[in-house]
């Protein structure tokens, strides 16, 4: 008897699971872990949509690619700007309908399929007990004495990397290999991604690590650290998107715009400061938590477009491994 | 017979599971590319770096393994089940330990600050060979450990008998033993170190440490170009088959033939120089692959008890993928103890596990969904990669089994089900223990290929390590690390010694 109601209990859980519609959404995995953004936005969203929303975690664009047409995902979140090109050329994705005047980025975006969501700058992160000055420059890096020692990410294989790279390229054009081989001895070792650089960074192996500027966030809400600040650059630092995008072929049309909606509606903003420590993309700073309003920011921001990052790119890294090489 | 059979299955899986995902990346490839500047350039270093890490893990490994197999002291299991930790611990975890003792603010600048000496910078080939002989002198020592297990007991007391000279009892039985087993031993090696890429350019400090993985993964996750990814994969597997193939030659010498099937006392070569000098290896290796570990430990065993339950949750999946990994991983490494398996075992991590994983998600996906599918791929993967080092364990005592007692058998005519539960399987049980502890403390540790087969509701333990540093905690993820640790340790330990339960060693 116990285990026919149990069975019944079941049944009527399955269908009832059947008729709540599905909204799958791919992110990274740092986005969908139990740390990231990924549970709050779930329960926020199933809230008013009357769905059931589920993050599928893992590569975002290379898995799209291998599935083509064929993909389950409605919405993909968590794409950066170095791939938009090659997921615009893919056609897998459909305008996202929102009105990007509503963004409170440091640029014009005016892009009508990928969305912003959040952003940050590129920047070196540094340990305020030990190192007093820090450089305010490319050049003045360069020219710091040898024991200045900085953690940074190949852009072969890191986001933050690649951006890096292009920063340079950005400000320096043609003298960016001459940069590079000046800041060359001051880079202690290259990681594969960002977190095995800062893992480095805060065991103490050196002063300094390329990541954002909103990193030192993290230290003072969480931890009530103070020592971790961002290193700001006169010539301006490279401003760094996470994207969301619709997909074309999604069988969830209605509930796939409510999601681009609610990517800029106040709940999900305030959401991202203090679980992904980035800024919301579209959230006057007044109303950003106190920590993120009184980090420091560049005066300026450099960003390229995914045509100029693309013309650039491979000369850029290229550059960067002939320096670092000898 | 019936072994036979169960042999040509086993093969067959392997091949099939190394060759489908290969045939999928090729049909989806198109024209490959030839390898450019760049490439040739990754290739050299690749192949530098990992000659030199198998060279040096198998040199150091043998006077190692020599001390343990002549010294008897208290604590020497636990040693050595303590021994085999750094192979086992996720790579990010290990580098951090390395790094905590070799690195720019290590324990060995500190003391070498302490007596005005420069500090001595870990970045550079230098360091890069230095973590992959931290990473592989353990199995190293301990395959070349069973090698001297391995020389019956007969023969040692033939030779005291005979007085023989340390000497001439090397020549006649230790470098007969070290001519067979140190090629399989470098070769299994090399491979590992082939597909380095983290380790590598974070030790070797920047892109003159650039490895053919690394091209390998820009190709697939940056630039998705599937056609030069599968170049460069077939480039590194032709390598490591042909190493393979090398090795096995090299160590194609019998074994010792028949012994009594009896345990006794090892020698005991009591003068006092080779006692100094025995414990001087066995202190050094100690201290080269522990304190390493024991800064592990030291920085994340105060956060073990606040780790949140994802933590713990994520725990338990890793030990079933574990157990099932190990399960099957000794079935298939039984059936393929012998020359042929051992070639093809190696396959297992000749090919690149980003490779590998692109492949199996093309042939999965037209069946069924690759989410739900996630922790069965992950277990399979696993035994896949320890395939090689189980076959390698194995076979010496597998093969020298059948030579000593198939005569019985047959005189007996024993039944398969008989001779493999009353004679194979009790006689196989020191080796089977330590493999089975190895498959399941390497599949507690392994990765996988996770980034394409990511199950959203059953993440392993080092999935939540990188995810807890990919959101800055840091702390937690040493605290993660420290458990992993204790349960890959665990599994190693229980199988281990389980294997060994009636034995002295």
């Amino acid at each position: 008897m116990k285990a026919l109601t149990f069975a019944a209990g079941l049944f009527t859980a399955s269908t009832a699971l059947a008729q709540t519609p599905v909204l799958t959404v791919y992110a990274p995995d740092y986005f969908t872990s139990d740390w990231g953004p990924g549970p709050a936005i779930e329960a926020a969203f199933e809230a008013q949509c009357g769905c059931d929303l589920q993050f599928k975690p893992g590569d975002l664009l290379p898995r799209l690619l291998l599935e083509g047409n064929r993909t389950e995902a409605d919405v993909v979140i968590g794409l950066n700007t170095d791939v938009t090109k090659k997921a615009r050329d893919s056609g897998l994705f459909a305008p996202h309908g929102q009105d990007t005047g509503a963004l409170t980025l440091p640029i014009d975006w005016t892009d009508d399929v990928f969305l912003p969501f959040d952003w940050s700058y590129v920047s070196f992160v540094y340990d305020t007990t030990r190192l007093d000055t820090p450089p305010t420059s490319f050049e003045a890096l360069a020219a710091a004495p040898d024991d200045l020692k900085v953690i940074i990410q190949d852009p072969r294989s890191s986001i933050s990397g690649l951006a890096l790279v292009l920063w340079v390229k950005a400000v320096y054009g043609d003298r960016s290999e001459e940069i590079w081989a000046g800041v060359a001895p001051h880079i202690l070792t290259v990681t594969k991604g960002w977190s095995e650089a800062y893992g480095l960074f805060t065991d103490g192996e050196a002063p300094m690590v390329l990541s954002f500027t909103t990193s030192p966030a993290y230290h003072i809400a969480a931890e009530g650290d103070d020592t971790k600040k961002a290193a700001i650059f006169d010539e301006g630092h490279y401003a760094f998107f996470e994207l969301v995008a619709k997909v074309a072929g999604t069988d969830q049309p209605e509930l796939a715009d409510a999601f681009m909606a609610f990517v800029l509606s106040d709940t999900f903003q305030k959401i991202i400061p203090e679980t992904n420590w980035s800024y919301p993309s579209a959230l006057p700073k007044a109303d950003w938590p106190q920590v993120f309003q009184d980090l420091p920011a560049p005066a300026k921001a450099i960003f390229l477009d995914e045509d100029q990052s693309a013309a650039l790119r491979d000369e850029a890294i290229e550059e960067w491994r002939r320096a670092l090489s000898q | 017979m019936a072994a036979r059979a169960v042999a040509i299955i086993a093969a067959l899986a392997v091949a099939g599971l190394i060759l489908g995902p290969v045939a999928a990346v090729l049909a989806r490839a198109g024209d490959m590319p030839v390898p450019g500047p760049a490439d040739w350039q990754a290739l050299r270093f690749t192949l530098t770096q990992a000659i030199l890490s198998a060279g040096a893990s198998v040199a150091l490994a043998v006077p190692t393994a020599r001390a343990l197999a002549r010294r008897r002291f208290p604590g020497r299991g636990l040693l050595i089940t303590l021994l085999g930790a750094p192979f086992i611990l996720p790579t990010i975890v290990a580098v951090l330990g390395l790094l905590a003792v070799f690195g720019n603010k290590g324990l060995l600048n500190l003391a070498l600050g302490g007596l005005g000496v420069p500090p001595m910078s870990i970045y550079g080939l230098h360091g890069v060979v230095l973590a992959h002989v931290f990473f592989n002198l353990p199995l190293a020592t301990r395959m070349i450990l069973q090698g001297w297990l391995a020389i019956p007991s007969e023969r040692l007391r033939l030779a005291a008998s005979l007085g023989l000279s340390p000497v001439q009892v090397f020549r006649a039985l230790e470098l007969p033993m070290l001519q067979r087993i140190t090629p399989q031993a470098f070769v299994v090696i090399f491979v590992i170190c082939l597909s380095s890429f983290a380790v590598a350019l974070t030790l070797g400090g920047g892109p003159r440490s650039t490895t053919l993985e690394l091209a390998i993964y820009q190709s697939l996750r940056f630039d998705f170009d599937i056609a030069r990814a599968a170049m460069l994969a077939l480039v590194q597997l032709a390598i490591a088959l042909t190493a393979g193939s090398v090795a096995l030659w090299l160590g194609r010498a019998p074994g010792f033939g028949v012994g009594l099937d009896r345990d006794l006392p090892r020698w005991e070569d009591g003068a006092l120089t080779r006692v100094l000098l025995d414990t001087l290896w066995i202190v050094a290796a100690t201290l080269f692959l522990l304190t390493p570990l024991a800064m592990v430990v030291w920085n994340g065993i105060g956060a073990v008890l606040t780790l949140p339950a994802q933590v713990w949750q994520a725990a338990l999946h890793s030990l079933g993928v574990a157990l099932a990994s190990t399960l099957l991983c000794m079935i298939w490494a039984t059936a393929l103890a012998n020359r042929m398996g051992e070639w093809l075992a190696l396959a297992g991590i000749a090919l690149s596990p980003l490779v590998l994983g692109i492949g199996l998600f093309l042939l999965v996906r037209p069946f069924a969904n690759p989410f739900d599918l996630a922790l069965v791929v992950t277990a399979l993967i696993n035994a896949l990669v320890s395939l090689p080092f189980a076959v390698r364990i194995l076979r010496p005592e597998s093969e020298a089994i059948r030579t000593d007692h198939i005569r019985l058998a047959q005189a007996l005519g024993l039944s398969p089900g008989v001779w493999v539960t009353r004679v194979f399987l009790p006689r196989l049980r020191r080796p089977l223990g330590f493999a089975a502890g190895l498959t399941a403390a390497l599949s507690m540790g392994d990765l996988g290929v996770i980034a394409l087969f990511a199950d959203p509701d059953h993440a392993t333990l080092p999935l939540q390590i990188y995810r807890l540093m990919g959101a800055y905690r840091m702390d937690q993820a040493a605290g993660a690390a420290v458990l992993l640790l204790g349960l890959s340790l665990g599994l190693f330990w229980l199988f281990d010694r389980g294997g060994r339960a009636d034995a002295a060693t």
